[in-house]
């Protein structure tokens, strides 16, 4: 991809198409061309950003200046003024008025971005992650004080509900309704947990988060375990991660000292206690059956479900199981209210999201940016564009479960409601983005073969259906395979998605009908022509390097 | 520790804290913060961490406060050393290797010229 110095959108949907978004769009080019600015702008069509009272919308980068509505006899000035001459026509920018969510966002921060809407990570690289007096600092345990002195169980619920928070480690089911679940379900003895057993490959969002601000989860555990009515806690953290188990461990011990976690927390009959439980390493334990088992020192063997873990978890006992992003949102949103959490996002997905950037981009790392923000939008001006002048072909959202987005679905809204409406999911928030140089059969072939290492064998199409899917794979990149096979990987998906008992299964099979959606041609090039059009695959039979060796001796 | 009964504590306890931090970034005063997650160490936070502590020790120089901090999301710059000096606005360098490190030591809390080629715009 090209570095452009300045990047201008234009609204797509229905409604800007029907007001001439199109013939905005042709005219931007013409002009755009007119004052020989083409090679330093670049000029794309962004599908529907919920500003529907001044469609058709033009928006500029980095400036991020909302222009609309948007006539065709307009494009002359905006082009000539702020593009050419650089300066802002405000007599074209969109009216204030009701600027919600998204729109609101960019508004508030044009001319300052690349900026961050921080909620998750608000104190995360700011405080000193071992020092509870910093947390506390910055307004740390005043939800949890809030919640316990003036909210019943309920009314913290219902305040939840009402922020339309949803999961954050990759389902989206909404978190109020699931801690009601929890509150409602019968029995005297109830858990919460973390999940903090992060491995889908390419997300470290929740390292972060439990490395830099270790305080939050603890006072979002403790606000849940009141609100489901807990006494116990554990917060399942992955093996690898040491530093942050370790953090953890020793903010556990401030907290317990200063009386945040224990006995009669902030002077109530509230108790409760948190417990570390270190996973060891297996990918299934991120399952949420499969993660409890393993905290009940059983193997990570993910169990039947109905019952969900909201009625029959821990030990049998009603468990609410939240992913730790989800929870970093719990403390804000008590403390400033539903409606603050509202202003962010979209409506159906309200707040923020946390991606973490790779692949072939400029800058690697982790943002926090509101729900709705396109694909586009965040390789553009998040990552710096592509790595020396590639262009994009795909991204892989949400680590080696989520979904492939091709570049025709890059302008899409990235919000669990519009990803799923557009086929795809949204995942944990793991970006892995991909050039040219990437070929997808490659990609389908390392991802079946960690499925297939991770799979736990409880069940069978998961088992088999992995190890064939891969094999399969591996004959194409080898120039073996015959178009037959092709079907044979299409229904192996299907049956993994309908048979299979978890997660893991289920989505194993997503990238191969992803693939074939969107690259079939170049998948049919490996096996018609007998090329890789990307130069990966060798197109040869595999010899083992140790084979080799015994060849020669 | 204080134990903690009602919100008004947490006030209290906050406040102190407030305080206490004041007096740290008084006049004069310098706060030298370096980003250690994984992704810092992994980069070298760690010799730059020593690195700062030596150079502190060997010039004997006071006034200075050395604290940690998570990972601020920008992995590709780490190691990430930030620096406040009195009531000037917090400068971020990246890619603070233990020889940057003691530049910006010398230049910048030394003779306040921040060092530019390794500043982040943040």
């Amino acid at each position: 991809m090209k570095t452009y110095r300045a990047m201008v959108l234009v609204s797509n949907d229905p409604l800007s198409i029907e007001r001439g978004s199109q013939q905005v769009y042709t005219k931007l080019t013409e002009e755009i061309a007119a004052y020989g600015l083409q090679d330093e702008i670049s000029l794309s069509m962004v599908s529907d950003i919920g500003r529907h009272d001044a469609a058709p919308l033009v928006i500029v980068y980095p400036d991020a200046v909302i222009y609309g509505p948007i006539a065709p006899e307009n494009v002359h000035t905006l082009v000539e003024e702020h593009l050419y001459k650089g300066r802002v026509v405000a007599g074209l920018q969109a009216p204030l008025k009701e600027m919600t969510g998204r729109i609101a966002w960019l508004s508030a921060r044009k001319g300052t971005l690349p900026a961050e809407q921080r909620i998750v990570l608000e104190r995360a690289g700011l405080i000193d992650p071992e020092s509870i007096e910093d947390y506390i600092i910055h307004d740390g345990y005043a939800a949890l004080g809030k919640v316990l002195g003036e909210m019943k169980p309920a009314d913290v619920i219902s305040e939840l509900e009402k922020s339309g928070l949803r999961g954050r480690g990759g389902a989206g089911f909404p978190t109020g309704t699931k801690w009601k679940f929890v509150s409602k379900a019968d029995g005297a003895q109830k858990y919460v947990i973390c999940n903090a057993d992060e491995s889908e490959p390419g997300t470290f969002k929740d390292r972060l988060i439990l490395e830099g601000d270790p305080h939050s989860i603890i006072e979002a555990m403790t606000i849940a375990a009141y609100a489901v009515g807990a006494s116990e806690g554990y917060i399942y953290i992955r093996g690898e991660y040491t530093l942050a188990q370790e953090r953890m461990h020793r903010a556990i011990i401030k907290a317990e000292e200063m009386g945040f976690l224990g006995d009669q927390i902030f002077g109530t009959d509230f108790s409760f206690n948190l417990h570390i439980h270190s996973g060891a390493g297996a990918y299934i334990c991120g399952e949420e059956t499969a993660l409890i088992e393993s905290i009940e020192g059983k193997p990570g063997i993910p169990r039947a479900r109905p019952p969900f873990p909201t009625t029959h978890g821990l030990w049998g006992k009603p468990t609410l199981v939240n992913n730790v992003e989800t929870l970093a949102n719990v403390p804000a949103i008590l403390r400033r209210g539903a409606a603050w959490y509202h202003s962010f996002g979209t409506p159906s997905s309200p707040g923020t999201k946390v991606y973490t950037m790779l692949g072939n981009v400029n800058v690697t790392g982790v943002v926090e940016v509101p729900m709705g923000i396109t694909l586009r939008e965040i390789i553009a001006i998040y990552a710096k564009g592509m790595k020396k002048g590639s262009s994009f072909k795909l991204a892989q959202t949400g680590g080696s479960s989520g979904s492939v987005i091709p570049s025709s679905l890059q302008d899409t809204p990235m919000d669990f409601d519009s990803f799923s409406k557009a086929g795809v999911s949204l995942g944990s928030g793991a970006l892995l983005i991909c050039d040219e140089d990437t070929c997808v059969v490659d990609l389908a072939k390392v991802l079946l073969n960690f499925f297939r290492v991770e799979s736990c064998g409880k069940c069978n199409p998961c088992r088999i259906g992995t190890q064939r899917a891969f094999e399969i794979l591996t004959t194409i990149t080898e120039g073996q395979a015959t178009l037959n096979d092709l079907d044979t990987l299409l229904e192996l998906s299907s049956n993994l998605a309908m048979m299979s008992n978890c997660g893991l299964g289920q989505t194993a099979g997503t990238p191969l009908v992803d693939i074939l959606k969107y690259f079939r041609a170049e998948v049919e090039a490996h096996i018609r022509l007998k090329v890789c059009p990307a130069g990966v695959c060798t197109m040869k039979p595999h010899v083992h390097p140790e084979e080799k060796v015994h060849q020669h001796a | 520790m204080p134990t903690i009964k009602n919100l008004d504590d947490l006030k209290r306890i906050r406040e102190e804290a407030l305080e206490k931090k004041k007096l740290k970034t008084a006049s004069g005063n310098v706060q030298v913060v370096v980003g250690m997650g994984t992704c810092g160490i992994a980069a070298g936070a760690r010799e730059t961490m020593k690195a700062i502590l030596d150079a502190i020790e060997k010039d004997n120089l006071s006034g200075i406060s050395v604290t940690q901090t998570g990972c601020i999301g920008l992995c590709e710059r780490e190691p990430i050393v930030m620096v406040t000096v009195g009531e000037e606005p917090k400068v971020t360098y990246g890619k603070v290797t233990p020889e940057v490190a003691r530049r910006i030591l010398k230049d910048h809390v030394g003779a306040g010229k921040v060092v530019e080629d390794h500043k982040i715009a943040m």
